[in-house]
């Protein structure tokens, strides 16, 4: 009797995390499914190829300007970030390494409607940037560099030690211990990493309300004073329009969003999941 | 031995320097933020004073009309900054959030850590990663498509019918734009990052602890509840932490579907609410109006008020998830 209360309280509990879990993969499914279902059916190809005009016309200037903002943030957040993170995997003694992951947690941690605010307060107003391609793309950086951080020294981390031993052994300085030899093991988990950080840049709204601002016209070459248009402020906004033609465009707008994050985050788990293989392979 | 030249050796100093500079940068950026978000909110600290706290009347004042004068700052005729709407639209939309998203995440963790495995289990996990990948104005795409409609055509008639007689519960079921969509949003964007940690956590408990409860008859069930869940407790009340801390920061998808109230406070489930980042998002133009410059410092205390309680929670959060040694059932 017992028994058979303790096997069907057993089933009981799997059988709620089965629901659980059919939950999150219903909830992903819907999500991507009437996205994508919305998006390809207001998608014109034509629309990769001219500006917004009013409410309507393309999404060439906005994927320009998203472009142009994902690269100013990467060209300050990667840098800074890979030196970081070889710093506090390489350099950095144990408690100042735990305190410099602790930071970056931390700046992870903002929410980005408040790096997108001091980007506005600092950037747009103090420096007289005005809505810009510089002030967006610094407010993206500070999103993407605690990313690239992480997982740069994460990635440095893995490699055996025993690889700068043999390095250091043969007269080579840290420096050049890691330029020639110990950064290779550990290039496709920095470059996973930088991947999933362009990833997430392309989908950030927030930061970007408040520094980039809004541009039907394709991007200039300007880096202050002159706005920029980007996808999520497309589907954002343009919902709100009573006009067909407008959600259209939004939902356009989502479709090569969703599609550009979807692409860049399978080919990341391809290539994880390949060089995972070979190096088992490889072990075996 | 080979000599190490002086120029490696300036390589080196260099390299390191610059690498040095590198990994200090996110502290400089983190001070600069609480810096100047601090220096910019001093204003409306002085007029509002703990009123800011307690007032649920924002309204920027007559920025066309006379200008008042309060503890020597200037600002426009009736103007008040009290942002207690947005402090419980804040906490109430992100606890809704973690009473969905934690047993969720623990079922969807536990299947995860112990159900699945090989190369279904492979797929299965890339899907639960790939939803934390999904931006967030997507999932409000979601939210106005789908969600929204439903809360106010099924869910909330439903709910209402069911425990109607639960105070909260009751009243007007509303547009759908509500305080349960808010929270149903955010569930979506946490659950992802409170199953990712708890699967891990759930993977390190150690297999000797889990086989001699099978090994002493305990169905596999009573091995989770009895050891693999108490053996992760602290890094899953940090898991849940960190996922709470990330749903009071949430903007976007908060701000398409909570149907941005403003000067009232919610009713019930179902009525509409605003939290303090999607106040602010939508704000940027009547920020821009204030010619005192007043709006600008008002959200700029807001946005200090939020930096402060994500950090607290985030710093309670890492607190609790930081690798440590402990002694009792670790495996040899």
């Amino acid at each position: 009797m017992r028994r058979r209360r303790r096997k069907w309280k057993s089933a009981l509990g799997w059988g709620l995390a089965w629901l659980a879990f059919a939950l999150v993969l219903f909830g992903l499914v819907d999500l991507v499914g009437s996205v994508l279902w919305q998006g390809i059916r207001s998608f014109r190809l034509s629309m990769l190829f001219e500006p917004t005009q009013g409410i309507a016309g393309g999404l060439e200037n906005a994927i320009l300007g998203t472009f142009e903002l994902v690269f100013i943030g990467v060209v300050f957040a990667a840098p800074l970030g890979i030196l970081g993170g070889i710093f506090t995997s390489e350099f950095a003694p144990p408690r100042l390494a735990a305190v410099i992951r602790f930071v970056a947690e931390v700046l992870s941690g903002v929410p980005s409607i408040v790096i997108g605010y001091f980007g506005y307060l600092l950037l747009v107003l103090h420096f007289h940037w005005g809505f810009s391609a510089l002030a967006g793309g610094v407010a993206l950086t500070l999103i993407m560099l605690p990313y690239i951080l992480r997982t740069t020294d994460t990635s440095l981390q893995q490699v055996p030690l025993l690889q700068r031993e043999a390095a250091w052994a043969l007269g080579m300085t840290r420096t050049q211990a890691i330029l020639k030899t110990v950064w290779r093991p550990a290039a496709s988990g920095m470059a996973t990493g930088l991947l999933l950080a362009i990833a997430i840049g392309l989908g950030e709204t927030a930061p970007l309300l408040y520094t980039a601002g809004w541009n039907s016209n394709n991007p200039s070459l300007a880096l202050t004073h002159s706005q920029v248009g980007y996808l999520t402020y497309v589907a954002y906004t343009y919902l709100d329009e009573p006009y067909a033609q407008a959600r259209q465009l939004a939902y356009a707008a989502g479709f090569v969003l969703l599609m550009l994050i979807l692409i860049i985050q399978l080919v990341v788990r391809f290539v994880v999941w390949r060089s995972a293989a070979r190096s088992g392979r490889s072990a075996a | 031995m080979r000599k190490v030249s002086k120029a490696a050796k300036g390589w080196d100093r260099g390299f390191r320097v610059l690498a040095a500079i590198g990994a200090a940068s996110p502290a400089v950026f983190l001070v600069s933020i609480a810096a100047i978000v601090l220096v910019e909110s001093i204003p409306t600290i002085r007029f509002m004073g703990i009123h800011f706290l307690t007032e649920t009347r924002w309204d920027m004042g007559n920025l066309y009309g006379a200008l008042t004068h309060r503890n020597g700052i200037t600002a426009p005729a009736g103007a008040s900054y009290g942002a207690l709407v947005f402090i419980v639209g804040t906490l109430l939309s992100s606890v809704i959030a973690l009473v969905i998203a934690v047993p969720v995440s623990v079922g969807t963790a536990l299947i995860l850590a112990y159900r699945v495995r090989g190369p279904l289990g492979f797929l299965l996990n890339i899907l639960v990663e790939l939803l934390a990948g999904i931006p967030s104005v997507v999932i409000g795409l979601w939210g106005i498509l789908v969600l929204v409609p439903w809360i106010a055509n099924a869910f909330a008639p439903f709910l209402k019918s069911v425990l109607g007689f639960i105070p909260f519960f009751g009243g007007q079921t509303g547009t759908g734009y509500s305080l349960l969509a808010s929270g149903i949003v955010l569930a979506m964007m946490i659950v992802p990052i409170i199953t990712a940690t708890t699967r891990d956590l759930l993977v390190q408990v150690p297999l000797l602890a889990r086989e001699g409860g099978l090994g002493i008859g305990m169905t596999s069930w009573e091995v989770v509840r009895y050891i693999a869940l108490p053996y992760i407790r602290e890094g899953f009340i940090g898991a849940v932490a960190l996922g709470w801390g990330r749903a009071m920061g949430e903007t976007m998808a908060v701000l398409m579907v909570s149907g941005n109230a403003t000067n009232i406070l919610p009713q019930n489930l179902y009525s509409p609410i605003s939290t303090m980042a999607a106040f602010i998002a939508n704000q940027l133009d009547s920020a821009e109006t204030d010619a005192s410059g007043m709006a600008v410092h008002a959200l700029s205390e807001l946005a200090l008020l939020l930096l402060a309680i994500t950090l607290a929670t985030n710093l309670v959060a890492r607190w609790l998830v930081r690798p440590r040694r402990r002694g009792g059932v670790v495996a040899p």
